[in-house]
């Protein structure tokens, strides 16, 4: 299991984002995290990335403690955030090489794979353009290949089809299937139940506690749902 | 990894439409303007003069008083009421009233008054044009005194003249003092408060959660961000100096070596500042909030425009926390005195120490998860 989670909570003062989650994630599998906007999920995601601090509860990510190794999950995880954030005024090729320095490759490894990632992802053209002259669905492509830039065993990912056309997220999807088949792990939110369908295991989150976990079709046949968005509107009214 | 993360914030800073501009525009302002603004020598005092008296004497005494460069005659008046109108109306900022029978009470007495009103509104303006004036007066009276007692056959007191010397700056020129003084200020607003609005952006913009999520070491974050403040500072640092040589002859007298290590320490000092002020702000306008009070606060107790020892004790105190103060006054014993390190190193221990305490305060309050 590359994510195991048990009896996670977070709290804020009197509130309780995250009320005791367990579940667990195998390596490769494509893993939808869906809730209601407000359900905790982003909270819970942070988490899981040791980018906030479990208020009790455990959890091991890629096989290090989230709570006490923080920077070891860091090493070994991609993260793309719900709202955009790769620098706007730094170029396509320099976004890539500022991250992808940070995780540690050197200056040749970085050159050679920028190239090879913009031209899979269709934006060679682009590799001098400041990134925020990109539309939004080209801006979510780069983030996610920098997100994977420097092979995690895990990628997470919040919302990364927010507000991106029919045609770029279909794109999208197909990106995190071929993430998939190098080995990665993908975690995904998302409030589009069709996207939810590509998963092969869906949870979803009501009021900090995970509701259910199960297959796509299996959620389907046990609330006698056609789609999974009646399975969504069933259990998140 | 640090390596990108310069590289990163030069690229950001050159290709702002802003910064690059305001970089270049603030040692100009400081050499240009701020020296001339910031004079506090007081200049063209109106005054309206209340002669009573009509005579040789009263005359020649308003005219000394029109003839110097701290006064002008505003106009004259016949009564004391009439000249409060002036001053009502701000067309007079001082009163010289001379009474009836001035040369007669100075002829046959050897003595008479007159009486000086200032508008104390502005204190500064009031306070020195007194002094001023009653300087013109002794030294009128003087001379009267001199052409008096030969003639009378009196003997006069002695005339004691004193002769004042201004060491270190001969001509007592205000620029001269405020030049090593205003420096400080732009490397606290280089070094200190600008990147602390850079991180407080990143905050706002999100892009810190995405640099966070990743190992970097908050060290190497946090070099990364002060380390291209510290070399564009001590560029600005090295053009100003140029330029102050260049626009008013203004060398150090010290050491360069000295001045340039003080300069680092400060920069470090001022940076840890701005860092704690990073951490414990979220937004840009709650970052601008608290710089505007430090930087209020700093500048009025660092000496800057009022000796400290002439301070209330309690406030003395104040100034002991604030590394301003210690920098002004290296830069001024050292630009000005030609002070050495031996002269110095209080004053540099004291702003190492507040190194040491702001920047060892903002590593450990720096967190890349919450």
């Amino acid at each position: 299991m590359i994510i195991k989670i048990d009896n996670l909570t977070k709290c804020f003062g009197d509130f309780t984002a995250v009320d005791h989650i367990t579940f667990s994630v195998g390596k490769g599998e494509i893993f939808g995290f869906l809730g209601a906007n407000g359900a905790g999920k982003t909270t819970a995601m942070r988490m899981f990335c040791g980018l906030s601090k479990p208020t009790s509860g455990e959890g091991r990510v890629a096989g290090y403690d989230i709570a006490k190794q923080p920077e070891m999950v860091k090493k070994n995880i991609g993260y793309m955030s719900q709202k955009f954030s790769l620098y706007e005024d730094l170029k396509v090729w320099e976004n890539i090489r500022l991250f992808a320095g940070i995780y540690g490759l050197d200056g040749k490894q970085i050159s050679r794979k920028t190239d090879i990632t913009l031209k899979r992802i269709g934006l060679m053209n682009e590799k001098n353009t400041l990134v925020k002259e990109l539309p939004l669905g080209w801006k979510q492509k780069l983030a996610f290949s920098v997100a994977i830039f420097h092979e995690p065993k895990i990628v997470f990912l919040d919302e990364p089809t927010g507000g991106v056309d029919p045609i770029a997220r279909r794109q999208f999807w197909e990106m995190i299937y071929e993430a998939a088949e190098k080995g990665i792990t993908v975690f995904v939110t998302t409030h589009y139940m069709d996207e939810a369908e590509y998963c092969n295991r869906v949870s979803i989150m009501v009021d900090g506690r995970i509701k259910v976990l199960d297959t796509p079709g299996r959620l389907k046949d046990r609330f006698h749902a056609k789609n999974m968005d009646e399975v969504f509107r069933q259990l998140a009214r | 990894m640090l390596r990108y993360l310069i590289e990163k914030e030069f690229k950001q800073t050159f290709r702002n439409a802003f910064i690059p501009k305001m970089i270049l525009a603030f040692p100009f302002m400081v050499l240009l303007v701020f020296p001339w603004a910031t004079n506090q020598e007081i200049k063209n005092i109106n005054v309206t003069v209340i002669d009573r008296d009509h005579s040789a004497w009263s005359k020649r005494l308003s005219e000394k008083i029109g003839a110097s460069t701290y006064f002008n005659l505003a106009g004259y008046a016949d009564s004391n009421d009439e000249g409060m109108i002036t001053v009502e109306d701000g067309k007079a900022d001082m009163l010289l009233d001379i009474p009836p029978d001035f040369e007669k009470n100075l002829v046959n007495r050897g003595e008479t008054s007159i009486m000086i009103s200032a508008n104390a509104v502005n204190i500064m303006k009031g306070g020195l044009g007194s002094g001023y004036m009653n300087a013109i007066v002794q030294d009128f009276a003087g001379e009267i005194r001199a052409e008096i007692i030969p003639a009378s056959g009196k003997t006069g007191l002695p005339l004691i003249q004193v002769i004042p010397q201004g060491r270190f700056n001969v001509f007592l020129d205000y620029k001269v003092f405020m030049i090593p003084a205003l420096i400080v200020i732009l490397m606290t607003l280089l070094c200190g408060f600008l990147p602390a609005l850079n991180i407080v952006s990143e905050k706002e913009i999100g892009t810190i959660e995405q640099i966070n999520v990743t190992p970097v070491r908050k060290f190497s974050f946090i070099l990364g961000k002060l380390i291209p403040y510290w070399v564009i500072g001590l560029f600005v640092f090295t053009l100003t100096l140029g330029l102050s040589a260049l626009i008013y002859g203004l060398v150090p007298q010290g050491n360069l070596l000295t001045i340039y290590l003080s300069v680092l320490v400060y920069i470090t000092t001022v940076s840890g500042l701005g860092l704690l002020i990073s951490n414990y702000s979220s937004t840009m306008q709650q970052a601008m909030f608290v710089i505007f009070f430090f930087l209020i606060i700093f500048i009025l107790i660092s000496g800057l425009f009022t000796p400290i020892s002439s301070m209330p004790h309690w406030a003395q105190v104040f100034t002991y926390f604030n590394p301003l103060r210690y920098f002004i006054e290296i830069m001024r014993m050292t630009f000005l005195k030609g002070s050495g390190f031996m002269d110095i190193w209080r004053q540099l221990a004291a702003l190492a120490a507040c190194a040491f305490v702001l920047d060892g305060w903002a590593l450990i309050s720096y967190r890349k998860s919450h």
